[in-house]
C-alpha cells in the first residue's frame, strides 16, 4: 500500500473508533487479554498497515515486504484486529482469540497470518528487528523492519543492547516505534522505574528520534514520512499515548492491562465508542 | 590431541566457502570460540554486537527469517545461562535456525574457575523442544558435527572444550545426529559418555579388563535426542549402565538416559559427574580429579552397579 495524496482524518478517526470495539469485543469473547496496551496502539497500527508498510495480505510472505515485530506480543488483539481489517483473515476468526486450537495466539505467534515472529516476553523484538535489518544488506534488499515496543518493556536491558547495535550497524531500515502509553502492570511506568529522559536517551544511543502525539494521524503520518530520510541513522517514533484510549474506566489505569471486560463493563465500553 | 573448538572453527570456514548462507553473530569471545577464523575469512558475513549475549541470540533470529544460517557462539556459561530467554523464545519456541556453539564447557576449563566452567549446559539445552544437543568426542567429530548444523535445518547446540581433547575417532567413521556409537564391546556393564568422559569411560573399560569385568563403551555425542535404541539394547544386553559426563549429575547426559531407563528397561545406573556444586580454578586434571571425574571414579561406579546386578 502506498500513501495517499489527501488523508482523510475523519474517515481515519472512524476507523479508529471501529478498531477498538472489536478490540474490545475480541478481548470480551476470549475472556482474558490485554486491552490497556492494544487500545493505546490503534492509531499507530492503522498508520502503519494503512499507509506505511509495503505489504500485501493476499502474499504474507512476499519477499520484499516491510516486516514488523510487534515486541510488546501482548498487544495481540490490536495486532490482530489490524491484520484482520488489512484482509490477512476473516474477522469472524476473531472470536477464537485464545481458545484452544487458533491460530490467534495470547501473545503474537506466526500461526497468524501476518505475524513474523513469536513474542509474548519483553525485550526480544529490537535485537530480532536489527537481524532482518542486517540480513537485508546482505542480500542488498529495500525493504524496512518496524519494530513495535511497549513503553515499561524499556526496562528491559536487551532493549539497549539492541539499540546500540542498531546505531553500531548505522541500520537506517530500522523504524522502533515505542507505544508509550505511561503505564505497566502495576501502576504507572514513571513510578515504578522512570524512562525519562526518553527522547535523549535514544539521541544518546546515535537513533533520529520524533517525539508525537501517538493518537494523532497527521503527526504520526509526518513522522513516518521522516523515516528513511535520514541516512546512516536508526529511526525511532516515541508515540506518546494513553493507556486504554477511548475508554474512560480503562484509560490510564493500569487495572486495566490485563484484564477482559464482562458484559456490562464492554456495554458501557462500547457506548462511550459510540459516543 | 586438540580441543573441540579447534574443529569447529576450521570447518565453519570451510563450510563458507561453498554456503553464502552461513553468518555469525559474536559477542566478543570469537577468539576463544575459533569463530574469528570464519571473520577472518569472510569478514561481511561476520558481526560482532560486543558484549551482549541477549542481542546476539535475537540479531541471529532476525537474519535466520531471511534464511541464513547464522552460527551463534560464546563462553556456555555466557550463552546458555545470560541469555536463556533468547534462546528459548527467539530460537527454540520460534524453531529459527540458529546454531549455538558453546566452547568452554565443563570443568576442564580450568584456572578462570567457576564463573566459567559451564556445568550445567545440557540440562538448560535438553528441556527445550526443538532443540538438538551434541557434545562432540574428539577433534574430528566436531568437524563432523559442525557440517551437521550446517545442513539440518533448525535449533542445535554445541558445547565444545577449550582443553585439548585426545582423538579417538578416524575421519571415515560415519556420524549421525542422533546415533550414539559403541567405541568398546562388553558384556558386563555399559559406560555411557559424551565428551571428554569417552576417554576416562575406555581407561576406565581398560582397567576393568584386568578385573575380568568387560565394560562395553558407547560415545553418546547427541544428548538431545538421545539415541533412546542404543540405551536400550545396552542395558538389555549388559544388565547395568554407568554414564559419565563432565556436568552436573543432575539433569544432564546421566538425566537423560535415566529417564530412558525406568521407562524402558530399568537395569542398576550410576552417574558420574560434579555432584551438585561449583568448580574452582585449577589445571583440567587436577580438577578432574577432584571433582571424581577420572577412569577411576567410573571404575567405581561400576563395580558399585555390578553388584547390584540380578
Amino acid at each position: 500500500m502506498t500513501r495517499s495524496a489527501s488523508i482523510d482524518i475523519p474517515k481515519l478517526k472512524d476507523q479508529a473508533r471501529s478498531y477498538r470495539r472489536e478490540i474490545l469485543e475480541t478481548i470480551h469473547a476470549a475472556g482474558s487479554g490485554h486491552p490497556g496496551g492494544s487500545l493505546s496502539a490503534v492509531e499507530i497500527l492503522i498508520a502503519l498497515y494503512g499507509f506505511q508498510m509495503k505489504h500485501d495480505p493476499q502474499n504474507p510472505l512476499w519477499e520484499d515486504r516491510d516486516r514488523l515485530i510487534v515486541s510488546k506480543g501482548h498487544g495481540s488483539p490490536g495486532i490482530y484486529v489490524a491484520l484482520a481489517n488489512a484482509g490477512y483473515f476473516p474477522k469472524e476468526e476473531l472470536k477464537t482469540f485464545r481458545k484452544l486450537g487458533t491460530r490467534l495466539q495470547g501473545h503474537v505467534h506466526t500461526k497468524t497470518p501476518g505475524i513474523e515472529f513469536n513474542t509474548g516476553s519483553l525485550g526480544h523484538g529490537l535485537s530480532v528487528a536489527n537481524g532482518i535489518a542486517l540480513g537485508a544488506k546482505i542480500l542488498n534488499k529495500s525493504f524496512k523492519a518496524y519494530c513495535l515496543l511497549g513503553d515499561g518493556e524499556l526496562q528491559e536491558g536487551s532493549v539497549w543492547e539492541a539499540a546500540m547495535t542498531a546505531a553500531h550497524f548505522k541500520l537506517d531500515h530500522v523504524c522502533a516505534i515505542v507505544d508509550y502509553n505511561k503505564v505497566q502492570e502495576n501502576g504507572l511506568v514513571e513510578k515504578i522505574k522512570n524512562l525519562e529522559p526518553l527522547a535523549e536517551k535514544w539521541k544518546s544511543f546515535g537513533w533520529e528520534v520524533r517525539e508525537i502525539d501517538g493518537h494523532d494521524f497527521s503527526a504520526l503520518l509526518k513522522a513516518f514520512g521522516d523515516f528513511g530520510k535520514v541516512p546512516h541513522k536508526p529511526f525511532v517514533i516515541i508515540a506518546n499515548t494513553i493507556k486504554g484510549k477511548g475508554i474512560s474506566f480503562m484509560e490510564l489505569n493500569a487495572g486495566w492491562h490485563g484484564k477482559a471486560p464482562n458484559k456490562e463493563q464492554l456495554v458501557k465500553a462500547l457506548k462511550e465508542l459510540e459516543g | 590431541m586438540i580441543a573441540t573448538r579447534d574443529g569447529f572453527g576450521k570447518e565453519l570456514v570451510e563450510l563458507g566457502k561453498s554456503n553464502p548462507n552461513i553468518v555469525v553473530v559474536s559477542a566478543d569471545l570469537e577468539d576463544a570460540t575459533r569463530a574469528q577464523l570464519f571473520q577472518q575469512a569472510y569478514p561481511d558475513r561476520f558481526f560482532s554486537v560486543g558484549i551482549s549475549e541477549q542481542d546476539m541470540v535475537g540479531t541471529a533470529a532476525g537474519l535466520s527469517l531471511l534464511g541464513f544460517i547464522p552460527f551463534i557462539n560464546s563462553f556456555a556459561v555466557f550463552l546458555t545461562n545470560r541469555a536463556y530467554d533468547m534462546l528459548r523464545m527467539d530460537v527454540c519456541y520460534n524453531n529459527t535456525n540458529v546454531k549455538i556453539i558453546c566452547s568452554h564447557g565443563g570443568i576442564t576449563v580450568g584456572p578462570d574457575g567457576a564463573s566459567a566452567q559451564c556445568l550445567e549446559d545440557f540440562a538448560l539445552m535438553r528441556v527445550l523442544p526443538n532443540i538438538k544437543v551434541v557434545c562432540p568426542v574428539d577433534e574430528i567429530e566436531a568437524r563432523k558435527a559442525t557440517r551437521a548444523f550446517a545442513q539440518q535445518k533448525g535449533p542445535m547446540y554445541m558445547r565444545t572444550s577449550r582443553a585439548p581433547f585426545p582423538i579417538l575417532t578416524k575421519e571415515a567413521d560415519p556420524f549421525v545426529i542422533g546415533k550414539a556409537r559403541v567405541m568398546r564391546e562388553g558384556k558386563d556393564v555399559t559406560i555411557i559418555g559424551c565428551g571428554i568422559m569417552v576417554s576416562e569411560a575406555l581407561a576406565a573399560a581398560g582397567m576393568l579388563a584386568k578385573e575380568n569385568i568387560q565394560a562395553r563403551v558407547v560415545n553418546m555425542h547427541t544428548i538431545k535426542p538421545l539415541d533412546e535404541k542404543m540405551i536400550i539394547e545396552s542395558a538389555q544386553q549388559t544388565g547395568a549402565i554407568v554414564t559419565a559426563e563432565e556436568h552436573q549429575i543432575h539433569g544432564g547426559l546421566g538425566g537423560g538416559v535415566a529417564e530412558v531407563v525406568v521407562r524402558h528397561c530399568p537395569v542398576p545406573m550410576e552417574i558420574v559427574g560434579v555432584n551438585d556444586t561449583f568448580g574452582e580454578s585449577g589445571g583440567p586434571e587436577e580438577l578432574m580429579a577432584l571433582y571424581h571425574l577420572k577412569d577411576k571414579d567410573i571404575v567405581a561406579a561400576v563395580k558399585k552397579v555390578i553388584k547390584l546386578k540380578k
